[in-house]
């Protein structure tokens, strides 16, 4: 059977590709617009943090002997710690200036961590081997590899985590405020600073977080981050700002777009996303989902 | 230094502040006792609402000594001064909008080491409004909805010296009342509250003194029963 003259197999395969990157691109844009919503800095070290969180995946195999899950747990924790200086020794120091401070010290530190993993690991990229999880499920209309599966599920256990953690819990109360009035939440005596430091942190975390669940099925090199974040940046801007949900099914609706351009229109599939983002700008200038600010 | 102004809730001497390059305080000297309601008043621009805010630490830079609690939070920064008990009203009433009601009433977290503030319950008697819109979001609420849980929130905590910035400032009357009602049933649970006041009425009816502000210092201190006698002079310094 064919769908416009591709056969359902190939297409739905394409389709189970662009629902997994549609979770890369959802987990990374969710901590960048936490990180901007809390820290106004658009955080340019985002794809570097996912690069890295992929490195360290590899390298706790390859030095340390420490696998697949263990890595998943310790690769983000690394990286969320690792921001946390990053935020105390400079990021802290720009709050008041322009947003294009913020934009021009991540980039530079972007710069640093890629240029100093690459003269180390050089370009090419390192292989990670046999994915974790292995064997393939048949869904029936589709044979999807279980660790794809996995990728899936657990991008959208933290998603889903995270959207509980800032709508439903008390600690995501103090941040929605201090995202709202920052002085105030001071005022009421709460540590605003660390707060600050610890949103940073777990942002960075979670692109670490995708960092580690992409080891396996894409190179990890030291610009693996650098398609990543324009990708995400596209993503951010096309959701807007607005809601956490609205962030994740704009990043997994791209990764399906994505898709369906590169079965129907291959050429394009790489210029579609910033197709669609002039379009929403034009449209909707917050972004789908943004509010009327 | 007399010893009442030692055991004083709040004891403030030569509070000098500055927004940027403006000098805003100018030796602002005066206390609180444990227990007292008093009012800052004068014309705008005075320095009333800086005062309030610059004993959190929310201007730009400070120099004086200002003692909350017999302690020293000239050099604290503005969480720590908080946890010694204070409590916090501004002038926009910061309701978060974001939050709903509910919400905005329990954010502030309940201090260590200072007594039990009011209970929810206590809170939703003293607001009957606010347990009806306990779920609407901070945004949907009126203009004295804000201000009752702008005033409610700070309650729970346990914070003993209360900071509240126009409370009764673009009100209607029956709210006005209530907040009054409110003030007077905090007084005698031993609240020591700091007034700005814009509304002179409602604020002699609730205060044990006034102090009056006029160009970042303070130039007179009237009990309310000594503002007949001086009707002249009050009217004077307010401008009224």
């Amino acid at each position: 059977m064919d769908i416009f003259g591709v056969p359902v197999q190939a297409l739905m395969a394409q389709l189970m590709i662009g629902l997994v990157n549609g979770c890369f691109y959802a987990v990374l844009s969710l901590g960048l617009a936490v990180i901007f919503g809390m820290l106004h800095v658009i955080n340019f070290t985002h794809g570097a943090m996912f690069m890295l969180g992929a490195l360290l995946s590899w390298a706790g195999l390859y030095y340390f002997e420490l696998n697949y899950w263990a890595m998943l747990f310790l690769a983000p924790l690394v990286v969320g710690v690792f921001g946390i200086v990053l935020e105390r020794l400079f990021l802290k120091r720009i709050y008041k200036l322009d947003y294009l401070y913020g934009l021009l010290l991540t980039l530079g530190l972007t710069l640093i961590i890629e240029g100093a993993v690459r003269s180390v690991y050089g370009v090419s990229g390192k292989p990670y081997g046999p994915a974790p999880i292995s064997g393939v499920t048949d869904l029936g209309f589709l044979m999807i590899p279980n660790y794809r599966l996995w990728v899936i599920v657990a991008s959208l256990l933290v998603c889903a985590a995270t959207w509980y953690t800032i709508e439903r819990t008390r600690l995501g109360a103090y941040l929605r405020a201090a995202t709202e009035n920052p002085k105030l939440v001071e005022a009421f005596g709460i540590n605003v600073p660390v707060l600050v430091s610890l949103t940073f942190g777990f942002g960075v975390a979670l692109a670490a977080f995708a960092g580690v669940l992409a080891a396996p099925i894409m190179q990890v090199s030291a610009l693996t981050g650098q398609t990543m974040i324009v990708i995400v940046f596209a993503v951010v801007v096309i959701g807007g700002m607005g809601s956490i949900a609205g962030t994740v099914i704009t990043g997994i609706g791209l990764g399906l777009v994505e898709a369906l351009t590169k079965v129907y229109y291959p050429e394009a599939s790489s210029m579609v996303m910033f197709l669609v983002m002039v379009l929403v700008l034009l449209v909707r200038p917050n972004g789908l989902f943004g509010g009327v600010e | 230094m007399n010893t009442a102004t030692q055991t004083a809730a709040l004891a403030v001497r030569d509070l000098h502040a500055w927004y940027g390059e403006s000098h805003v305080l100018q030796g602002v000297d005066f206390h609180v006792q444990h227990g007292e309601v008093v009012t800052l008043l004068g014309r705008n621009g005075a320095g009333r609402t800086t005062t309030l805010r610059a004993l959190l630490g929310l201007t730009g830079r400070r120099s004086g000594s200002i003692r909350v609690f017999d302690e020293e939070v000239i050099g604290l920064s503005t969480h720590r001064i908080a946890r010694l008990g204070v409590g916090y009203c501004p002038e926009e009433r910061g309701i978060f909008a974001s939050l709903s009601c509910e919400e905005n009433l329990l954010l502030p977290p309940l201090f260590k080491g200072t007594e039990a503030g009011l209970s929810l319950d206590e809170v939703y008697r003293l607001f009957p409004n606010l347990e009806e819109r306990k779920h609407s979001p901070g945004m949907a609420l009126s203009g004295g909805e804000q201000q009752m849980l702008a005033l409610a929130r700070i309650l729970r905590t346990g914070a003993r010296l209360l900071l509240l910035d126009e409370i009764s400032e673009g009100l209607a009357p029956v709210i006005v009342d209530t907040l009054g009602q409110a003030i007077q049933e905090l007084r005698r649970r031993g609240y020591t509250i700091l007034l700005v006041e814009q509304n002179f009425h409602f604020s002699a009816a609730l205060s044990d003194r006034l102090l009056f502000m006029e160009s970042g210092r303070i130039i007179d201190t009237l009990t309310p029963d000594q503002l007949d006698d001086n009707a002249d002079e009050v009217a004077r310094m307010l401008s009224v």
